[in-house]
This record gives structure tokens, sequence and C-alpha cells, in this order.
């Protein structure tokens, strides 16, 4: 069965290929396996990269598939990325304090090095004390259960209350919208029990490991090439089947889907808590790269900034949302990062740290006039894949509904 | 005789405008039905109360050997007890093939994680080209059904409803926008199913009804106005003032 699967998907196996050609050519070429060709920084920004592009693939599948446009997903991943970075903090931490008061002539205490870690970690913002949901920091596991069961708890409550209402279309964004900012908001409180605008730093430090961080960096894009392509594996089976139908049904037209005796709202929330989850992966394997996490990352424009990089790269096929979140994260760190070189006009200097997200907004509101299929649709071109005479008229009623000129031959 | 569907007494208002009346309907388990008015009469509205869309302000919706009362269960709930529906205006997911369509509506587990693991077996798929078989549809199995003419959507839905394999079948208006052949077709179709389940037609087409040759509910003005065989409806006065003199 598996292998009839992938026989009938062939952009599977060729996603997997590139992607495993891709991570070969970069382990070869970085500072850890001797050639040097790419700095330890540039792999981090290429591991975090592939992160962003398992959050554009779950973006796709409630957005791309089932026309759920979600302007809230980065709540989840960075909760996935707080999930881990507790861990990671609680156990650095641990391991410090415990060098040194191992110099003391008495031996601590177990509360006494419990306490000492609180003082450490909560310093910042005048506590000492672990607050409740530190209570299983201590525990590698627990905290990686955590990962998708904190984001994916959200999305199920958050999707319930919303979908058993029936909010849809815009809406329902600007309530995923208010759900990240809301999050976001909390989290910047002190007492909120992460550190507040703190954040959780040192991140990329894994406890116990003494391997210098170009190895470090290396697994851990290891891991983000892994889990893109499990992921990719996952979303290109769930939905080749009739559970696919039935998303891109109610995608297209809701109300029918419910007269073939469907529940819409379960479909919904099944997608949403898969897909949050998926996202709190993606978010756990990213932090350690950046090293920090703080409640700024999961501001609503960064989920805007999804939804641009899935349309831009072709939305309702799971490689278009792969493209568009490495390509345009890629150009953006260039534009951003000061490299691009600024443009004299004589009276006025562009320049591109500003005028990067003029050209990015831009190219969202070109794509989607004149480009619906985004990059990935130069696929169908490459390929001779020809559309029917179609007119760009809506595929169903739905507000999240593809276009023609959009749809996949 | 005893009946599938009973419904008592409904009534439904828009913004004050009273579209169904104290309405009462009943169909047995095999039985074909025509139902005609003028536009606006509120035959729609009918379908909608029965598969759930609509609530109706009063008025109970009986259904099955239980007589169950099936308002204010929500539409996939009805769909799952057997009520399939044809839409005035074609509906079927036009980014989707053929194929795909009918396996969708193919009568089957509806839960999520079901359908997750569900892979079409050898069986279905020779059920999904017998039923495009019959709707002429063969050779358009890998087609997208949003490339079909208006009357192979037609068809492809009367297909999906036929797959869905329900008691009831509520049709509206099938025969729009059909060539003559299409519509006899659509006829022999229609006559078939109800051999085995009750049929519900709502067609403005007389020729179309003459040819179902079954009882006729007349609906004016969201109540029934006459119920009988065409010629005995055809030749009421108040039929003849309100519908087909016009
Ligand atoms: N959701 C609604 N809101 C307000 N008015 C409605 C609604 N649905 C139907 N109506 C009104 O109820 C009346 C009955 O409409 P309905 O669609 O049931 O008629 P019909 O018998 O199917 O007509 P036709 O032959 O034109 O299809 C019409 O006057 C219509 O405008
Ligand atoms: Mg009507």
């Amino acid at each position: 069965m598996e292998r009839s699967f992938l026989l009938k998907n062939p952009s599977v196996l060729v996603f997997l290929a590139v992607l495993a050609m891709f991570t070969i050519a970069v382990t070869v070429m970085s500072e850890a396996f001797g050639a040097g060709l790419v700095s330890t920084s540039f792999v981090k920004t290429l591991g975090k990269t592939l992160c962003l592009a398992l959050i554009a693939l779950a973006m796709d599948l409630v957005w791309g598939f089932a026309g759920i446009l979600s302007l809230g997903h980065f709540a989840f991943f960075g909760l996935g990325g707080y999930m881990i970075g507790m861990w990671l903090m609680y156990e650095r931490t641990r391991l410090i304090v415990e060098e040194s008061m191992a110099q003391a002539a008495i031996p601590p205490t177990d509360s006494e090095v419990v306490d000492a870690i609180g003082s450490q970690i909560f310093g910042v913002v005048g506590s000492a004390d672990f607050p409740p949901i530190w209570m299983f920091a201590d525990s590698l596991t627990a905290q990686l259960v955590l990962v998708v069961a904190v984001p994916g708890l959200l999305a199920f409550v958050f999707g319930w209350l919303a979908f058993r209402s029936r909010v849809t279309g815009v809406y329902l964004s600007i309530l995923t919208q208010a759900m990240t900012l809301a999050l976001s908001l909390y989290l910047f409180q002190n007492d909120s029990g992460l550190r507040g605008n703190n954040g959780l730093s040192g991140l990329q430090n894994l406890p116990g490991v003494t391997a210098s961080q170009d190895f470090v960096s290396i697994w851990f894009f290891w891991a983000s090439a892994l889990a893109l392509g499990l992921g990719y594996l996952f979303a290109a089976w769930l939905v080749s089947g009739k559970f696919g139908s039935v998303l891109r049904g109610i995608r297209d037209n809701e109300a029918r889907v419910r007269f073939l005796g469907y529940s819409v709202e379960g479909y919904k929330l099944v997608i949403f808590t898969v897909s949050a989850m998926i996202a709190g992966v993606a978010g756990a394997l990213y932090y350690p790269q950046a090293g920090i996490i703080n409640p700024a990352e999961i501001a609503p424009i960064a989920s805007i900034y999804l939804a641009v990089w899935v349309a831009i790269g072709g939305r309702g096929r799971l490689y278009g949302a792969v493209i568009g979140a490495v390509f345009v994260s890629l150009v953006s760190t260039y534009f951003t990062g000061g490299q691009a070189p600024n443009i004299n006009l004589g009276v006025y200097v562009i320049s591109w740290v500003d005028w990067w997200t003029v050209l990015l907004g831009l190219s969202f509101v070109l794509v989607t006039l004149f480009a619906p299929q985004g990059i990935g649709g130069l696929v169908d071109l490459f390929a001779r894949r020809q559309h029917p005479e179609r007119h760009g008229a809506d595929l169903g009623p739905d507000k999240g509904a593809l276009r023609e000129s959009e749809a996949e031959q | 005789m005893s009946t599938l569907l009973e419904v008592s007494g409904i009534s439904v208002t828009f913004d004050g405008f009273r579209a169904i009346n104290n309405l009462s309907f009943d169909i047995g388990p095999a039985e074909l039905r025509a139902i005609i008015g003028p536009n606006g009469a509120g035959k729609t509205t009918f379908m909608d109360i029965v598969t759930g869309k609509t609530k109706p302000d009063a008025g109970k919706v009986l259904w099955g050997e239980m007589s169950r009362n099936l308002v204010g269960l929500n539409e996939a709930r009805i769909a799952q007890e057997g009520i399939g529906r044809k839409f005035q205006k074609p509906t079927v997911f036009e980014d989707q093939t053929v194929q795909e369509n009918l396996l969708m509506a193919l009568k089957k587990n509806r839960g999520a994680f079901a359908v997750i693991f569900w892979r079409p077996t050898g069986e279905d798929l020779d059920r999904v080209t017998e039923l495009a078989g019959e709707i002429g549809l063969a050779n358009e199995l890998k087609r997208k059904s949003g490339e079909l003419s208006h009357g192979q959507k037609q068809w492809l839905e009367i297909g999906m409803l036929l797959a869905q394999e329900p008691r009831l079948l509520l049709v509206d208006e099938p025969a729009a926008g059909m060539t003559p052949s299409e519509r006899e077709h659509t006829t022999a179709i229609l006559v078939e199913a109800a051999k085995t389940r009750a049929v519900v037609v709502v067609e403005h087409d007389m020729e179309f009804i003459r040819r179902l040759d079954c009882r006729v509910t007349v609906l004016h003005e969201g109540s029934v106005l006459a119920e009988g065989s065409l010629g005995h409806v055809t030749a009421d006065q108040e039929v003849i003032d309100v519908y087909l003199g016009r």
C-alpha cells in the first residue's frame, strides 16, 4: 500500500530526493565536516529555514486544503519552542548550579539545588520560585510530549469553540489573530511564568554536550531536514485519499459536504489540531537553532508572513508551501540582513532593510492577482501540464475556495 | 401504507415573510412524488427544512420506523440518517475528478478517523465505474468535474446521490439545462431509484412530470394547494389559477 502511495504521488519522491541531496551537500560543505564552505551561522539559518518550511506545510494543510485561513499559526510554533526551551534552560542551569555547589563543604540538598536553579532562571523577572507550568521541566520526555500536546490542546479548544459556532472566512482569521496576540501579550507579562519579555535564552547550548556549535548546528540541521521529510510524507499521505477529498470539498463548498453526511466541524477540528502539532514540532526545532525565544516571536505579524509565504509558493500543493517558505525567508534574510546593496537614486537612497517589506507586500499582491498558483505553478509549465480552458471563477462558493486558475491540473 | 417521512404542520418565517405556512406532507418508503408550484412557493425551503439547513419555527419532521423528529439535528446527521439531496444549481466539487466526487459520496463510515485510513478497494472502484456508466460519465472518471458541461454536472450530482444510497432522495429541478434526451434518461434513473426508496422531485417542466407518472403535490405560498394524480391536480381550478394559467 505504501509503495502504491509513492507511485501515485511521484512529487513526494522528487521532494524527498531533493531534500536528501540538499542535506548531504550542506553537510559536506559545513565547518563540522572540514570543507568550511558554509559557515556555522549559515548552517543554522538553513536549518531554521527548514523548520519554517515545515510550519508552511502545516499552514498549507489548513489553508490550502481545508480553506481555513489561520493567521495564528505562530502561536503554536512559539509554544513548541517554549516547551523545548524550558527543558534546555532548566537542564543547563542545573548542570551549572550543581557544578558550582559541588565545591561547597556540605553537599547541597535536592531542594537547595532546585531553589538555586529557580533563582538563576527567574532572577531577571525578580522571582526565584518555579511557576507550576515548569512542573515537568526536568524531564526531557515530558517536555517533548508537551511540544505537540500544548499546541494541539490550544488548537483543539480554540477550534472546538470557533468551528462549532460555524465561524468562517475573515471572521475566523481575525479570531486566530486575536488568539496569537492574546498569547503574546500574556507571555510578555513577567508573572506569566516564562520570563516575560526576556523569554528563554541560551537554547543553542545543549546540556551535557561538549561538542562545538559547528557540530550542534549540523545535528539540528539534520533533525530539521528529517522532520521536514517525515512531515511532508505524512501530510502527503493524509491528503492523498478520501480525507484530502473531503478537506478540499470543505474548502470549496462546505455546505455541500455537510449534505453528504460529513461533519464539517469535526474534520476542521482534526486538521487544525494536527496542523498545530506539526507547527509545534517545527518550533521546537527552530528555537534551539535561533538560541532565544521571546513573546515577540508570536506577534500577529509573524503568522501573516506565513500566509504570504504559502500564497507566494502556491497554496493547495505541498511543495508550493515549502518553496514559498524557503524562497521568501531566505530572500528576506538577504535583504534585511543588510547584505543587499542600497540603491542610490540621487535624491533618495533605497535602503533594503526598510523597503523589503514593501517589496514583499507588493509581490504578494501581484502573485494573488496575476499568478494565483504561485511559484509552484512553474512546475506545471515545466512539466508542460496543460490547464483546461478556465477563466478564474471561484471553484466553490466559500471564501477559501480555490479559483479555477489556481487549481492544480 | 407506512410512511418514511412525515412532515406535520411546519412553518417558517424569514424577516416577517412566511415562506412555509403550516405545511404537512408525507411519503412512503418506496414512492415517487413530484412537487410543483410557482416560483417562491417554498419548494426549496421545504427541502431546506427536511435536510436541516433551515430550522422551522413550528412543526415536526418525523422520520423512519421510529418516527424520530429530525428538527434540531444538523445537516450531516440528517444526511447520515439516509436523506440525500440534489440542489437546484448543480453543486459538485469542481476541483476534483468525477471519480473523487463519487468516492466521497459512496456510503461508508463518515467519521474523520475512519476516512483518514480508508482507501478504496477494487470493489469500491467497480461500484464507482458502474455508477458512472449509469449517469453516462464512464469515460470522464479521471476528468475534473469543473470541466463537465452543465448537464453532465447535474448527472454527476445525481450519481453522487445514488452512491450515498439514501432512503429518501430530494431532487430539486434535475432537468434544468438538460437536452430532451438527457431529460428522458434522468426520468428513467429517478423512476428506477423510486422502486427501492422514496424520491421527491421538484420540477417546473410539466412534460417531465408527466413522464414520472406519479402522485403530484402542488405547493402555493408555503402550503399544499392540491395533491393527487397529475390529471387530478391539473383539472383543479385553483391550481390552474395560481400556476398553470399564468
Ligand atoms: N434564507 C432566506 N431568507 C429570506 N427569504 C428566503 C430565504 N430562503 C427563501 N426565501 C424566500 O422564501 C420564498 C420561498 O423560496 P423557495 O426558494 O423555497 O421557492 P421555490 O418554490 O423553490 O421557488 P423556485 O421555483 O423559484 O425555485 C421566496 O419568496 C424566497 O424569496
Ligand atoms: Mg427552488
